[in-house]
């Protein structure tokens, strides 16, 4: 007898690319209320037209790309203490 | 007069008592322990109490006020809730070890002078130690060693600098510090061994990891948190703490993005959440001293709730590397909502703990100004949900299905996650309750409009990147060497220097002087007279006629005369008046 079909909905590649999708819009859409609201500015750059998302943008991948290269240098070996 | 009892004290005997209990029975009573310790804290009014005179010091084990009592709430409730998890354990050394590392936790807490404060310091300094053997692997073992050094190493820092202190100003009472000498300084780098603040933090993701499953979620909560509060105590504005907390929640971010086990990913993203807390701390308004003590209160809960559910993988799966795991979703599904409100929480998500309490140092770094304190304290919210809210999730549950169908995780693990979880959302939805504990009055609209769009905006974009990224971010299996290789492999190093400097050194002495300059003074001092005697004697022999075997003969006579010491009585005149005149000439 079959067994009962697995949950597998996140391994399907149709709702990776809906996921997908879903992560652009999201992104879209909190960008939008910036058309419509005046946010006060503390520092000046901070009030900008989407300011958060470009620093969200640029700082993460600055984080990755920088945590890429440290790498070069600190990544070893799991068994490198134990030699 | 229960009101008036000190909750370390409950705890610490309450733990003395765990062997008398068998099976369920101990399990009930160590869940019942932090519960009523939390309602006798409840109970507790401003004031000193319990002080007693010891050694010619006043000692106070009772300080309350609302710092005190905010960690004693957090510190109970989340001894409650570990406890209710633990309930499958069936280890009375782990309860016993936990009861005393979290009441002398709380006896620091409520501790009114330095001398009590140091004495339940080194108390959870070993009390802990005992959570990371308990996993009985040789790793552990390890870790556990080189985890106590560091804290004794620590922990002779501060008892350095508080002798200073007291020395300099005669009172053993724990205020905040003015003074900036060696004293206070010396204190300050001793708790901040304890907060994990870089270089002196690498003691923490080498040994959390390496704990029990419920010592690693115990543990995440109580060193660094009483640092966090010692801090707040005793260096409220000390601006390079700004530098210091800045510095560590980049740090814990880089390492946490590259790290594989998903427990040392969740330590190091403890050294990010503290830096928050630290840089709190040294901007020192009422506001960001106010956001310190709610972000140690959400993130404990938090943090313990990521611990627990990845103490529950580890528990189902025996694994606890990124590359071993991926696809739990699948059998795992509460362990997976619970921890991914976890995860949000740490992202200061709207509507979850740490969007109500990162907001208050957030926005103590604006109202003073500080762009470039806000500006990284973004970045680092940022990164956050890169390292934290979306890998540690990601590549547990979903990325790629390892084949592992280890099943739901047992029932008391589930209630445990799921009060937390609970928490994490009531605090964020309605943080009333928490603003009311805190140490100064709260006047804080945390959901702005503004505020909510920016915050939502910095988060998604960063969730963007980390599947734009996702190829650089692909787990290895590595580990990333920090500041603990200089007492792991460093000692190596020194060992071999010292091995070949110092030990060259000695054989270069021994062979110059044991071996040569002394064999040569030796050989001097026996054959020295022989040789002066000989000296004047064979010319004049020569000179009188003697040659050959006859010359020969007398030359054996007299060595054999001047070895025994029975030389005739004129060569022994002889060779006083030799060294006499040798004397004469050197003087």
């Amino acid at each position: 007898m079959k067994q009962k079909k697995e949950f597998d909905y996140f391994d399907r590649p149709e709702t990776i690319k809906k996921l997908w999708i879903l992560l652009y819009v999201v992104c879209v859409l909190t960008i939008v209320p910036d058309f419509f609201t005046d946010r006060h500015a503390y520092f000046g750059v901070d009030g900008y037209f989407g300011f958060f998302a470009l620093l969200g943008f640029i700082s993460c991948a600055v984080l990755i790309l920088f945590s890429k290269l440290i790498a070069l240098v600190l990544k070893t070996k799991e068994d490198y203490y134990d030699r | 007069m229960i009101g008036d009892f000190p909750p370390a004290a409950l705890l610490i005997l309450g733990a003395l008592l765990v062997p008398f209990f068998k099976g369920n029975a101990r399990n009930w009573y160590v869940i019942i322990l932090p519960a009523l310790a939390f309602y006798l804290i409840s109970q507790l009014q401003p004031g000193s109490s319990w002080q007693i005179h010891f050694f010619g010091f006043d000692l106070t084990f009772l300080r309350v006020d609302k710092l005190s009592k905010v960690f004693g709430y957090i510190f109970t409730l989340n001894a409650f809730a570990a406890f209710i998890y633990s309930f499958y354990l069936k280890d009375s050394t782990q309860h016993m070890a936990a009861l005393f590392y979290i009441g002398s936790a709380l006896g620091v807490v409520f501790a009114g002078d330095m001398v009590s404060l140091y004495f339940f310091w080194e108390v959870m300094a070993v009390a802990s130690t005992f959570l990371i053997l308990a996993r009985k692997t040789e790793k552990a073992q390890g870790s556990a060693m080189r985890y106590i050094l560091v804290h004794i190493f620590g922990g002779l820092c501060l008892l350095a600098g508080l002798v200073i202190y007291i020395n300099q100003t005669g009172s053993v009472d724990f205020n905040a510090m003015t003074d900036r000498n060696l004293g206070t300084y010396l204190i300050l780098i001793g708790i901040l061994v304890n907060a994990a603040a870089p270089p002196m933090h690498a003691w923490l993701p080498d040994s959390y990891p390496e704990a029990t499953v419920t010592g690693g979620v115990i543990l995440s909560a109580y060193t660094t948190k009483t640092a966090v509060y010692t801090l707040i105590r005793g260096f409220p504005g000390w601006e390079i703490l700004i530098v210091i907390g800045c510095c560590m929640t980049i740090y814990g971010i880089i390492y946490a993005l590259l790290e594989n086990d998903m427990r040392r990913i969740l330590a190091y993203s403890i050294i990010n959440q503290v830096g928050f807390m630290v840089t709190g701390v040294g901007i020192g308004t009422m506001m960001s001293l106010n956001g310190a003590a709610a972000h140690a209160f959400c993130h404990i809960i938090y943090k313990a709730l990521l611990w627990m559910s990845a103490g529950s993988v580890l528990y189902m799966t025996g694994k606890s590397k990124c590359t071993d795991l991926g696809g739990l979703y699948k059998t795992m599904p509460w362990t997976l909502i619970f921890g991914t409100i976890g995860a949000l929480a740490i992202s200061s998500v709207p509507a979850t703990s740490g969007f109500t309490s990162k907001s208050l140092i957030i926005d103590g770094a604006i109202h003073e100004h500080l762009f470039w304190v806000w500006l990284i304290l973004e970045i680092a919210s940022a990164g956050v949900f890169l390292h934290a809210g979306i890998k540690f999730p990601y590549f547990v549950f979903f990325a790629k299905d390892k084949g592992l169908r280890p099943g739901e995780t047992n029932k008391s693990m589930l209630i445990a996650m799921g009060f937390l979880a609970f928490l994490c959302i009531f605090l964020g939805v309605y943080p009333k309750p928490l603003y009311d504990i805190l140490p100064y009055e709260v006047h804080y609209q945390a959901y702005t409009i503004n505020h909510v769009v920016a915050q939502l905006q910095l988060l998604s974009l960063s969730a963007l990147v980390f599947f734009l990224f996702l190829k650089l971010l692909k787990r290895t299996e590595t580990i990333s060497i920090d500041t603990d290789w200089f007492y792991r492999k460093g000692g190596r190093l020194f060992y071999y220097l010292m091995d070949k400097s110092l030990n060259g050194i000695n054989r270069f002495a021994n062979r110059v002087l044991a071996e040569g300059l002394a064999g040569f003074v030796g050989r001097i001092s026996r054959r020295g007279p022989e040789i002066f005697t000989l000296g004047v004697l064979i010319p004049l022999w020569s000179v009188s006629g003697s040659k050959g075997e006859k010359l020969q003969g007398k030359i054996e006579t007299a060595r054999a005369a001047l070895q025994t010491g029975t030389a005739p009585v004129g060569i022994g005149a002889a060779l006083a008046t030799v060294f006499l005149v040798i004397i004469f000439l050197l003087t």
